[in-house]
């Protein structure tokens, strides 16, 4: 087990590099000059040429990389130029907002999505099944932001029983946390249905059933745990589109998290910030699916040993 | 990573046929049919419709400003979907929108599709370290929230159609790289491609005349079920202000515009978010449809 949580480890660290190396990459094959770029057009000329002279931009490009690189290690992504502040700190103020956004999303996607898809599976190709699948199906490809505006009309605006942007209650957190649910929700009831029915008509659980335990134990301890192996997994991949989707759901709400303070500052061309919130958005995800590895490790002890 | 996670997402043992639905002779004609339908007409809406009604860009009509649905404007003609905040006929702004959505959509796919199937046939064919670098290279953005890599990138190329294709070509090379390498694994021992290089062809000839050929029906079908999301994100990176300029009439923007007039005007954001869902819904089902019939096993892909 040690030897497996270390090689995970490891592959988590490469993504991390990777993802900042392709920023760097990024930053330097757009046209312009990237401290310009970096502290937007309000910067004065003596501001400029502090930051080239930090960024090493007269250096090679290795150099410039290896003070990138030493640079981001110490999470020292520059000063945001709107605040003046430093761009990390910047980020993580918001976080705990977009973190309280996104856990009660994924809670009412599991609380709901679940049972859902244990229904469908159980009655499958009844009409319960098929309305589930409709209902999955249209609401894993209604656009979100759009989702969002509809129940802004109709919850805000019309019936005017919830709050339409802002926060503070906890009124204010049920559409955005609903809307950012929604697509979540949806591929957790194809994926428990799938997986439960794939695991249904294996040996062991006829064995269940033949030893003449009642179906409720059939279904949730024996044939449930294998099946939410696959499930377990999308979980961790759908967590970066929930981390995205909370990017936009969060600017129809005008929820102050993290996507939002991402967005203004492109539109204020804050780079600095821009850089920060991406990459730790980035290792929020890829700590995530680590996370997520190793509880399929116990989830299923032969991923230990074949990986 | 991908390899343990593939082995394990595909069923062990032989999973059980599918209940064979009702009103086809072959598994998903019903939706194939349906969805096609549905399909066909917003292509024939998106190449046709702009010259039956004309949208104007730059027009501006302050008598007909934010007209509900329904509604005759000042010269007479009927404004179905209603009016913007400047005077300009819904329809024909979601008529417009339907041939850039539809447009960003295919283009994106192309070039994802060469960039991806390029790769995917370079890796599977050469194999080694090629392969090596290539795969992870793949696995590490499949790590990383697409969504995330498209929103650094256009923001730093600033918004335009071209970049947008761009944009999301590079975020959605991935999948068609996995299945080229596939289909280039399993074809590449066959006995045509063994007897085709005993008879003197090159690697070239062979990748063209026995690889690619292979690697077509698959490569559509994924193609199918990806240019719903394409299409989606286009919206949703419009919608933020990074997709398409706000100059340009796609749905994403159309949205945005509408937000600010919700108390007065629900039509602006409503209509063209109903027209982007039913497309894309109904492109869901075709891939979905398309895969089950013709390939089952991309399922995991």
């Amino acid at each position: 087990m040690g030897a497996y949580v270390a090689r995970r480890l490891f592959f988590s660290i490469f993504v991390l590099w990777g993802a900042v190396s392709v920023i760097f990459l990024v930053l330097r094959l757009v046209p312009g000059d990237p401290a310009l770029i970096l502290l937007g057009p309000d910067a004065n000329p003596s501001q400029i040429a502090a930051l080239r002279e930090r960024m090493g931009l007269d250096e090679p490009m290795l150099v410039q990389y290896a003070i990138y690189m030493r640079d981001v290690v110490q999470l020292d992504f520059g000063t945001s130029f709107r605040f003046g502040t430093d761009a990390m700190q910047h980020v993580l103020d918001h976080v705990p907002n977009s973190a309280q956004l996104a856990l009660t999303s994924v809670g009412l996607a599991l609380v709901i999505g679940f049972p859902l898809g244990i229904i469908a599976a159980l009655k499958a190709n009844s009409v319960v099944d098929r309305i589930i699948s409709v209902f999955s199906l249209a609401t894993q490809s209604l656009p979100n932001f759009w989702v969002g505006i509809v129940f802004i009309l109709v919850f805000a605006r019309g019936l005017q029983i919830l709050p339409s942007y802002g926060q503070g209650t906890w009124q204010h957190l049920v559409l955005p946390s609903i809307t950012l649910a929604l697509p979540f929700l949806a591929i957790l009831v194809r994926l428990t249905r799938s997986g439960l029915l794939e695991v249904i008509h294996e040996g062991y659980v006829q064995t269940a059933r033949a030893k003449g335990l009642r179906e409720r134990v059939v279904i949730f301890p024996h044939a449930l745990r294998n099946a939410l192996i696959p499930v377990v997994t999308v979980i961790g991949l759908q967590f970066g589109a929930l981390l995205g989707g909370a990017v936009i759901v969060e600017t129809v709400f005008a929820w102050p998290g993290v996507g939002r303070v991402l967005i203004e500052s492109i539109s204020h061309r804050d780079y600095g910030v821009v850089q920060a919130a991406i990459l730790l958005i980035a290792a929020i995800f890829v700590f995530t699916n680590l996370v997520v590895d190793l509880l399929y490790g116990y989830l299923d002890p032969r991923v230990r040993l074949a990986g | 990573m991908s390899d343990v996670v593939s082995d394990l997402t595909r069923p062990t043992a032989p999973a059980t046929p599918p209940p064979r639905k009702t009103g086809g002779k072959r598994p998903g004609s019903g939706r194939i049919r349906f969805s096609a339908t549905v399909v066909s007409i917003y292509v024939f809406a998106a190449l046709f419709g702009p010259w039956l009604v004309r949208y104007d860009a730059v027009a501006t009509s302050t008598p007909d400003r934010l007209l509900p649905p329904g509604s005759r404007l000042s010269d007479g003609s009927l404004a179905i979907f209603g009016t913007d905040d400047v005077g300009r006929d819904l329809l024909a702004q979601i008529l417009q929108g339907a041939r850039i959505s539809i447009a960003v959509g295919v283009a994106t796919l192309l070039l994802a599709g060469i960039i991806g199937v390029t790769i995917g046939v370079s890796a599977g064919y050469f194999g080694g370290w090629l392969d090596g670098v290539l795969m992870r290279l793949a696995d590490i953005q499949l790590t990383f929230p697409s969504i995330l890599l498209a929103i650094f990138i256009a923001a730093l190329l600033g918004p335009s159609v071209v970049n947008v294709v761009i944009v999301l070509a590079i975020s959605n090379w991935v999948t068609f790289a996995r299945v080229a390498r596939a289909q280039v694994l399993s074809t590449k021992g066959r006995d045509f491609v063994d007897a085709t290089r005993t008879l003197g062809a090159r690697t070239w000839h062979l990748i063209r005349r026995c690889i690619l050929p292979a690697c077509i029906a698959p490569i559509l079908v994924v193609a199918t079920v990806e240019i719903g999301s394409v299409i989606l994100a286009e919206a949703s990176l419009s919608f933020l202000g990074l997709g398409t300029p706000t100059s340009t009439p796609s749905w994403g923007v159309t949205i945005s515009n509408g937000r600010n007039y919700l108390s007065d005007a629900w039509w602006i954001s409503t209509i063209p978010g109903i027209a982007l869902a039913v497309l894309v819904v109904s492109f869901g089902i075709l891939g979905d449809a398309l895969r089950d019939r013709f390939d089952p096993k991309l399922k995991n892909l």
